[in-house]
């Protein structure tokens, strides 16, 4: 199977006149995508290219074309509103692709968020593919295949270079997710990894990281308590130099610096097999599973 | 962003927290004159994005006004850290019986925002957290409700005994929170929070970070960046809508992506060399992009030879192909260009590079090792 999409995901576009969200709703319409709805408010009654009905409101697209997972391409100050409103709704995903929100906006968004009990994914993030079945967001569908590798990225287009590698070596995924990189996200690595770790049709994950923060940490000790499936990773920027650093409250809270060397020893010291290069990614993958 | 002390201050001040009688100069005839109207000693303290001010010299005490006209006059045109002291803030000197600390962060893990006070204040907090912990109380507050008095008065509590202070310190607490929540901030800091020999509570030094993401609703903080403090280049590509950080090496590198921007740097590294640059032109396809980060690029004498990374998403790649011809038609590049691009429209965009007499690589290690191998030669 997959997590979190598949072939019974029925998807409403917020934004889906707009430049991003039109281009994107085709891309993903091509891809296989059931594309059920379209929102922006104002030209509900609509449709758009001639085959998908557009609505005023998430609620009338759940209601009137039955989606259950939700898209956002609208602008950054009134994407946490979006967010809301599909919470609000009544679908059981939503992700969030727009960049550059305000931070403060996504802190009181995710507590009725979590009140609702839906899963958001983002924001500022690709979106999420499971190949073959459905593609939510950004990432292109030519450089995925099926299969039964999962990946879980905190970039984007360095989550396309390595997927490229596996692909071109005829290893396929199961699901693809990009969790963004914002401060505040819906979804997390510790997340991600155990709805693969629970998926049946997933063997082996791949995990990208980056400096910053201390997710990656986290997610390596959670990978040696939890997972029995193989874990290969990668840490972005070991060359990135330390920010100018301001005021004393950020190191006090982490604890941490969040250098690239700090989240690799973290993934050897948990039993998670470290990627030099992104091209490194096929020969784990394949000693891993024993291929 | 990160907003100067003086700044800070003005918001807090505004605010209604008590901070100290003062102002900001950019001469050191400013300077005399702030200090004959405070009358008495005063603080002369460098405004740069940098910590350890006093400890580069740029944090004098004056006893006379002329004395603060003497010291202004070298802090004044100062490097600090690489930042050249374009301001300085001019403060009496406190009678300070006590300092402690304040920070209201923006946390990941909890997604909220997170209060961390200490009656062990001043410089060495981060010593205090790890050697210490017990005398740094935590509370994360709900945006939904806000900083509920309960909790205010539990800070003020964790700082002083006297209920007087524990007053003073709470509604503090409270206006700290209004300014970070109505600001859109991620980091307030006041450090040292002091209580003077007369028992009051002052705010001595503030720091205060804005989310980025805000400053396009909000053209007031906008106008509140400082950039005589940046690197030019810096501020050049942020103008042109680029990300840029200026590095020690000779490979300049333009890239699609933060996460591939990143890993690319790291990957010349691999190979032998140094990254010049980290460059991201964004998601979106606009050749005019590109031009800017060629212009900027090339400008820095120690680039050698560069690196086009670009994995086609939502970027076209025939736009980056098209930015690259435009831009070697408007100005001459001197140094070697490797072009590594695979993905949308990657056909026209090879095309594209054929036509002006360039090949494209497809494979990211193939051009990187090409790359670095250019570079050193050159050197």
């Amino acid at each position: 199977m997959s997590i979190f999409i598949n072939n019974e995901t029925r998807l409403v576009v917020q934004g889906i006149t707009g430049r991003d969200g039109s281009f994107h709703t085709r891309q993903a319409i091509e891809y296989g995508t059931r594309v059920v709805a379209g929102v922006t408010p104002g030209k509900g009654g609509q449709q758009f290219d001639g085959t998908v009905p557009i609505f005023n409101a998430v609620a009338d697209a759940v209601r009137e074309a039955g989606a259950n997972t939700s898209v956002i391409y609208v602008p950054p100050t009134l994407a946490a509103g979006a967010i809301a409103e599909a919470a609000d709704a009544g679908v059981r995903l939503i992700v969030c692709i727009t960049e550059g929100i305000p931070v403060v906006d996504m802190m009181r968004v995710m507590p009725f968020v979590r009140e609702k009990g839906v899963r958001l994914i983002g924001p500022n993030c690709p979106g999420l593919i499971s190949p073959g079945q459905s593609k939510v967001g950004i990432i292109p569908g030519a450089i995925v295949t099926p299969g039964r590798v999962g990946l879980v990225s905190r970039s984007g287009t360095l989550t396309y270079e390595v997927v490229n590698h596996l692909t071109r070596n005829g290893i396929g995924q199961s699901t693809c997710v990009g969790i963004g990189g914002d401060p505040i996200i819906g979804t997390n690595f510790i997340d991600v990894l155990s709805a693969f770790q629970a998926d049946p049709d997933t063997d082996a994950i791949v995990m990208m990281g980056e400096i910053g923060g201390t997710d990656e940490q986290k997610a390596a000790e959670f990978v040696k308590a939890h997972l029995t499936k193989p874990v290969i990773g990668f840490i972005a920027g070991q060359t990135a130099p330390p920010g100018r650093r301001m005021g004393h409250a950020g190191a006090i809270i982490s604890g941490s610096s969040g250098t690239a060397a700090e989240k690799m020893a973290a993934f050897r010291d948990h039993g998670i097999a470290v990627m030099e290069r992104p091209v490194d990614v096929v020969k784990l993958v394949r000693e891993r599973l024993g291929h | 962003m990160n907003l100067h002390e003086y700044q800070a201050r003005a918001l807090l001040k505004a605010a209604g927290v008590p901070v100290p009688d003062g102002d900001v100069a950019s001469t050191p005839e400013e300077v005399e004159a702030i200090a004959r109207r405070i009358a008495g000693t005063v603080v002369v303290k460098a405004q740069v994005h940098a910590g350890g001010r006093g400890k580069a010299g740029g944090v004098k005490l004056a006893k006379t006004p002329e004395e603060a006209r003497d010291h202004a006059s070298r802090i004044l045109g100062m490097t600090i850290k690489g930042l050249i002291v374009q301001k300085v803030l001019v403060v009496p000197a406190a009678d300070i019986a006590h300092e402690a600390y304040v920070g209201l962060i923006m946390d990941r893990e909890s997604q909220r925002p997170v209060f961390m006070v200490s009656p062990a204040g001043g410089i060495d907090i981060e010593e205090v957290a790890a050697k210490t912990p017990e005398k740094i109380l935590r509370l994360a507050v709900d945006p939904r409700y806000g900083l509920l008095p309960h909790q205010a008065q539990r800070l003020g509590f964790f700082l002083y005994d006297d209920v007087a202070k524990v007053r003073a310190a709470a509604r503090i607490m409270e206006q700290l929170y209004g300014v970070f929540m109505a600001n859109g901030a991620t980091l307030a800091e006041i450090n040292p929070m002091v209580t003077t020999t007369e028992g009051k509570v002052v705010a001595l030094d503030a720091k205060i970070s804005i989310d980025d993401n805000e400053l396009d609703r909000r053209p007031d903080l906008a106008g509140l960046r400082d950039e005589t403090a940046e690197d030019p280049a810096e501020v050049e590509a942020r103008r042109a809508g680029l990300t840029f950080i200026k590095l020690d090496g000779n490979v300049g590198c333009v890239v699609n992506g933060a996460g591939l921007a990143m890993a690319t740097m790291d990957l010349v590294k691999y190979w032998g060399g140094e990254p010049a640059n980290f460059l991201d032109i964004g998601g979106s396809s606009n050749p005019e992009k590109v031009v800017n980060a060629l212009r900027i690029i090339t400008r820095d004498p120690s680039v050698k030879a560069i690196l086009f990374n670009i994995f086609g998403g939502i970027t076209r790649t025939d736009d980056v192909a098209n930015g690259i011809k435009t831009a070697l038609a408007e100005f001459p590049v001197q140094v070697p260009i490797v072009v590594r691009l695979t993905g949308t429209n990657e056909a026209e965009a090879v095309r594209i590079l054929q036509g002006i007499g360039m090949t494209a690589l497809s494979d990211m290690d193939d051009a990187v090792q090409r790359v670095v191998k250019l570079a050193q030669e050159a050197a």
